[in-house]
């Protein structure tokens, strides 16, 4: 009997059309994984047994009936904690909002559920999306399935981790500053971000509405194009979705063809600031790119060392007004009421205790940069290298058709690694950054283990605005030549849990 | 010599101080839903029944804005002959309160949708109606807070209280806010200015359909800003910032008071202090409120949520010719109709009640017996209950009737202000107010000549006198009918009847 | 070069409503001073003449219509509220009218 566990969502969507597995099969297969494996990898920060086993039945149940099956009906998947899900406990990683449960569903959720999909459970994630390595989750770190002793990456681990360990073949991550990608490169998995306003942020618990989107964590490109497919379109709950029709994202992963297209390597995304071990095995695929018939060309983004920067503030700067939200009044935790002290004084113990210290150190950063005589400066300033950032990008794509860079400057670090230095956490997001300021799309792909260390690759692709599809097209051209090289996915090198 | 209430004398005030104004009027829209939700806006529902993610400010919930609630703020900024914004965007206002779910307002800061406009409006004057023109500064859009009850104090208010129940059914009302430039020049009529300036807003907004602008129910909110200077080329002075004023009356004496008090501190050597103040209609005086010398810094920046909102030129040219007749040119028209004078247009003016008599009038009234009955009888009334004549409870439909019965003769004024009475206390329509408490004139003759001989033969003396000349002798037997037929006869017919009978 | 001081960092905690000890505050004081320093660069960029972005896509008009659609029922919306009285979010005492 095939481990139903080692199927792609693809291979796991058909078995189950075809009545070769039922829903149910599939669905409690993953949760014994699950229920083996996640003690060590803390990818679950919630376990949906009850919802998920329905929801498989209901698809049984369709397929019985003979009512059509959606591309994905009966596919587990594992939703990033951030996103609310109705009557299920949604935490964002954050104590203030330890067992609260939403009265509604995010738009994702709900395309997720009607298209058949099983809701295994929600991920654990850094508290807030702050952060490039889930340690800032008030409910404990995850581990990297290839060595536990490391981050799985930031801020949506749980999600790559989940599905580099096979505990779900999809996952929905969030990205604002990488935080699908760089997951998805530490985990030798594949993470995309789709088009800013491609995907509802409805529901989706807001870091920095200006850069959020949430995207699809897969094992293989084609699954993350279809997930992309189910979840991605206009939404009139959000004024800043994209009303146009998806790209063909799935086509082009189906296609798989680079033959023409022109590469362009990101002068200021690669060299110093980068570990050997990843530039090596990105230069490499860019390599393989060529063979495949690609055109490969240096492009200078001048404006990308200032994105760093930039992004540092106006993150702060929009998530210190979306946290402010949370205070004890009407969910949540409530700490200090005891009917002497004033709503001021409940509000601030409760937003003290509730918050880690590095949502603190961003709201209280934004809240600077934000202040008047200081707007102008910082926040001000950080959205005029937004605009020249963007020009960037929009100059690159006149002389190609991607962009292509490592998706994070190394592998994974240890865990506790980087943990007292703020800013040499931030440096993960270097390459991933830049897309989510001009609200341009960007995948991550495995590209092979560093030498030095024996861990996981990412090479970054962008595109330009609502051309998402060139994503899968060049990262499933990669992944296909470089299966052919390695004889077996990467994934399988992982060290069993 | 200073007064202990703290205020001098009015006319001293503005002998010796300029007055300078600035009025915010934030008004609720009345669209059927709020401004950036599907939720209804009905008044009075039972609490938190009408939220929903977005206006509750749940973790991950959206904004999308109101279209009728953008089409409203453009006729609103037309009709106050502003400049609309080719591309503007909304603004978060950032400070914590608990009756705002997001703990920021949806606003918008330094990209109001409508800018540089003004409003004629006609301030009653011992030389009868002058014409001011009210510069605007801007009209944005905004949300509405929730409402709080504060519980366990005296008062219900704020201070003393124990703790506060939240009501979100308000929270994302759409609100609109138009705001003055300095209005500099209006001397001692400043707070004459001021009431004809919301009143003219509330008209307008009426008229555009807009608002039921209800101050009563806070459909439509006035702020009032109040500084002095020591003459009109002077600098401005400290202003004070004056809420809770909640009705024509209180706009006219707030402005009053803090004329009065702020002068008395400024003649006494002190200084104006830059703060809000809350107006207390009962005792007539204005409280200090949280002090504005710390102004609280709300890191404005644009909305991220929203998208930019462009009004396209033709659109908002084919709002502009399809605006109703305004509140002025409206005026002038009833005025050309009703053939009524500059000082009768003045009353209707001061009574608020151009509505109730073009109604009344539209009912088949006569335009002065309209006036009469809504500027005498009913003024007077509402004036006595504190409320506007608008808001008693009769029609100009009824008027209209009651001013047709006096005039076909079946009740007199006496007889008809009977009826009034009775409408008001809701005893149902003229018609059946008369008929219920048996109000009709007497009129059968028969009845009143029987009734004046009975009177004759009761009083032997007047028929004599009368015939002498004595002709005051007849209020003795006018009486005598008035009171057998329970006043409902007309005292000048019964004189004729009699007259007629000693021949 | 900034130099944050304690003051100013607990005049933001009071903004952002966050009751911090002074240790944390001193913490704060020195990280936000480096972060501050390294972003402070982009300034070098940022000309005048160059525009702000606020939204990176060049969406305009997005309404929705006037149309009343269903909402919460009363008990899902205080349904995670930390007290409640007479179907209202009771909350504690509030010092300043705003």
């Amino acid at each position: 009997m095939t481990d139903l566990t080692r199927l792609t969502a693809a291979g796991t969507a058909q078995a189950v059309a075809a009545g070769e597995a039922s829903a149910t099969e599939v669905a409690r297969a993953h949760l014994d994984r699950i229920g083996e494996v996640d003690a060590a990898v803390h990818a679950f920060l919630h376990v949906d047994t009850a919802g998920a086993l329905a929801a498989a039945a209901a698809v049984d149940a369709d397929r019985a009936a003979g009512r059509p099956l959606g591309p994905l009906a009966g596919v587990p998947l594992a939703l990033k904690d951030v996103l609310t899900m109705q009557g299920v406990p949604t935490t964002c990683g954050s104590r203030i909002l330890e067992g609260w449960l939403p009265a509604y569903d995010a738009t994702v959720t709900r395309r997720l559920r009607e298209a058949g999909v099983v809701i295994l459970g929600k991920t654990n994630m850094d508290e807030f999306a702050m952060g490039s390595s889930t340690e800032h989750s008030a409910y404990g770190p995850t581990h990297n399935p290839w060595d536990l002793a490391r981050i799985p990456g930031g801020s949506g681990g749980g999600s790559a981790a989940a599905v580099a360990a096979y505990e779900a073949p999809l996952a929905i991550g969030t990205d604002t500053g990488g935080s699908i990608r760089q997951p998805a490169a530490v985990t030798g998995t594949v993470g995309v971000k789709p088009t800013y306003g491609g995907v509802s942020r409805y529901g989706l618990v807001a870091l920095a509405s200006s850069l959020d989107q949430a995207g699809p964590c897969a094992r293989t490109v084609l699954d993350a194009a279809l997930l992309h497919a189910v979840i991605a379109g206009h939404d009139p709950h959000d004024s800043t979705s994209i009303d146009a029709p998806v790209p063909p994202v799935v086509e082009a992963a189906r296609a798989a063809d680079v033959r023409g297209m022109r590469i362009g390597v990101v002068r200021e995304l690669t060299g110093e600031g980068y570990q050997a071990g990843v530039q090596q095995r990105f230069d490499e695929a860019v390599g393989v790119l060529e063979e495949l018939g690609a055109q490969v060309h240096e492009v200078s983004c001048p404006h990308f060392p200032y994105a760093l920067a930039a992004y540092y503030l106006i993150l702060p700067s929009e998530c210190s007004s979306n946290l402010a939200r949370f205070d004890g009044m009407r969910y949540g935790l409530r700490v200090g009421d005891d009917s002497e002290r004033s709503v001021e004084e409940v509000m601030s113990l409760t937003r003290a205790a509730g918050f880690g210290d590095e949502v603190i150190r961003r709201v209280i950063l934004g809240t600077y940069a934000l202040s008047a005589g200081y707007y102008d400066a910082y926040y001000g300033s950080a959205q005029k290298v937004r605009t020249l950032i963007t020009r960037d990008f929009q100059s690159a794509f006149e002389q190609v058709d991607v962009l292509v860079s490592p998706t994070a400057p190394t592998t994974a670090f240890r865990l506790g690694e980087k943990l007292d230095d703020p800013l040499a956490m931030y440096l993960n997001d270097i390459a991933t950054i830049p897309a989510n300021l001009a609200g341009t799309p960007g995948l991550s792909v495995p590209v092979g283990l560093a030498p030095e260390d024996g861990l996981p690759v990412g090479l970054q692709v962008m595109a330009p605005v609502m051309a998402d599809d060139r994503l899968y097209r060049v990262g499933a051209a990669l992944e296909a030549a470089l299966l052919t090289r390695w004889g077996r996915p990467l994934l399988e090198e992982a060290p069993a849990l | 010599m200073s007064d202990p209430s703290g205020l001098i004398p009015y006319a001293d005030a503005v002998a010796a101080f300029d007055p300078v104004l600035g009025l915010e009027v934030h008004v609720e829209l009345g669209t059927e839903t709020k401004m950036f939700c599907g939720c209804p806006t009905t008044f009075g529902a039972p609490p938190n029944t009408q939220t929903c993610p977005t206006c509750l400010g749940l973790p991950g919930a959206l904004p999308v804005v109101n279209a009728v609630a953008v089409e409203s703020v453009v006729r609103i900024g037309l009709a106050l002959h502003c400049e609309i914004a080719t591309w503007c965007r909304f603004a978060r206002k950032n400070y914590f309160y608990p009756d705002m779910p997001k703990n920021y307002q949806v606003s918008q800061y330094d990209e109001p949708i409508a800018t540089n406009g003004w409003l004629e409006v006609e301030v009653p004057t011992p030389d009868g109606p002058a014409v001011v023109r009210v510069e605007i500064e801007r009209v944005h859009m905004e949300e509405d807070t929730g409402k709080t009850t504060h519980q366990g104090g005296v008062t219900g208010r704020i201070h003393g209280a124990d703790y506060s129940l939240v009501d979100y059914n308000r929270a994302g009302i759409p609100l609109m806010e138009i705001v003055t430039k300095p209005i500099e020049g209006s001397g001692a009529l400043a707070p004459e200015v001021a009431r004809a300036y919301v009143a003219e807003l509330r008209a307008l907004m009426v008229a555009l359909g807009v608002s039921d602008a209800h101050m009563h129910q806070g459909s439509l909110r006035c702020d009032v800003n109040v500084s002095l200077r020591s003459s009109p080329s002077a600098p401005l002075g400290t202003r004070s910032e004056t809420k809770n004023v909640n009705s024509l009356r209180s706009v006219e004496r707030a402005v009053r008071h803090e004329i009065r008090r702020q002068a008395a501190l400024l003649t006494a050597g002190g200084r104006v202090v830059q703060e809000t103040r809350h107006w207390h209609e009962d005792t007539e005086l204005t409280t200090p409120g949280r002090s504005k010398e710390q102004a609280e810094d709300y890191r404005y920046f644009p909305e991220p949520d929203l998208v930019p909102i462009a009004p396209a030129r033709e659109w908002v040219e084919e709002l502009r010719a399809r605006l109703p007749e305004l509140p002025a040119a409206r005026r002038r028209r009833l005025q050309a109709e009703w053939g009524a004078s500059d000082l009768e247009m003045q009353s209707v003016a001061n009574a608020g009640a151009f509505d109730v008599i073009e109604a009344t009038v539209a009912d088949g009234a006569d335009p002065a017996a309209a006036r009469k009955w809504w500027l005498g009888e009913l003024a007077r009334i509402a004036n006595e209950r504190d409320v506007e004549v608008g808001e008693l409870p009769i029609f100009p439909a009824d008027v209209a009737r009651l001013a047709a019965l006096t005039a076909d003769g079946t009740l007199t004024d006496t007889l008809a202000r009977q009826v009034v009475e009775g409408v008001l206390a809701g005893e149902g329509s003229p018609d059946e107010v008369v008929a219920a408490r048996g109000l009709r004139v007497v009129s059968d003759e028969s009845a009143l000549l029987a009734a004046i001989d009975e009177a004759l033969a009761a009083n032997p003396d007047v028929a004599e006198k009368i015939r002498s000349g004595k002709v005051q002798a007849a209020g003795v037997v006018v009486g005598a009918v008035m009171k057998a037929t329970r006043g409902q006869a007309d005292a000048a017919r019964v004189r004729d009847l009699l007259m007629q009978r000693l021949g | 070069m900034p130099s944050i001081t304690r003051a100013e960092v607990a005049h933001l905690a009071r903004l952002a409503r966050l009751d911090l000890p002074p240790e944390h505050l001193d913490r704060l004081a020195g990280e936000l001073d480096v972060i501050l320093a390294s972003v402070a660069r982009v300034s070098e960029v940022a000309a005048a003449d160059v525009p702000p972005t606020s939204h990176p896509l060049p969406l305009t008009n997005v309404f929705r219509p006037d149309v009343v659609r269903p909402s919460l029922t009363v008990e899902q919306a205080l349904s995670a509220a930390p007290a409640v009285e007479d179907q209202r979010f009771r909350v504690p005492r509030i010092l300043d009218e705003v």
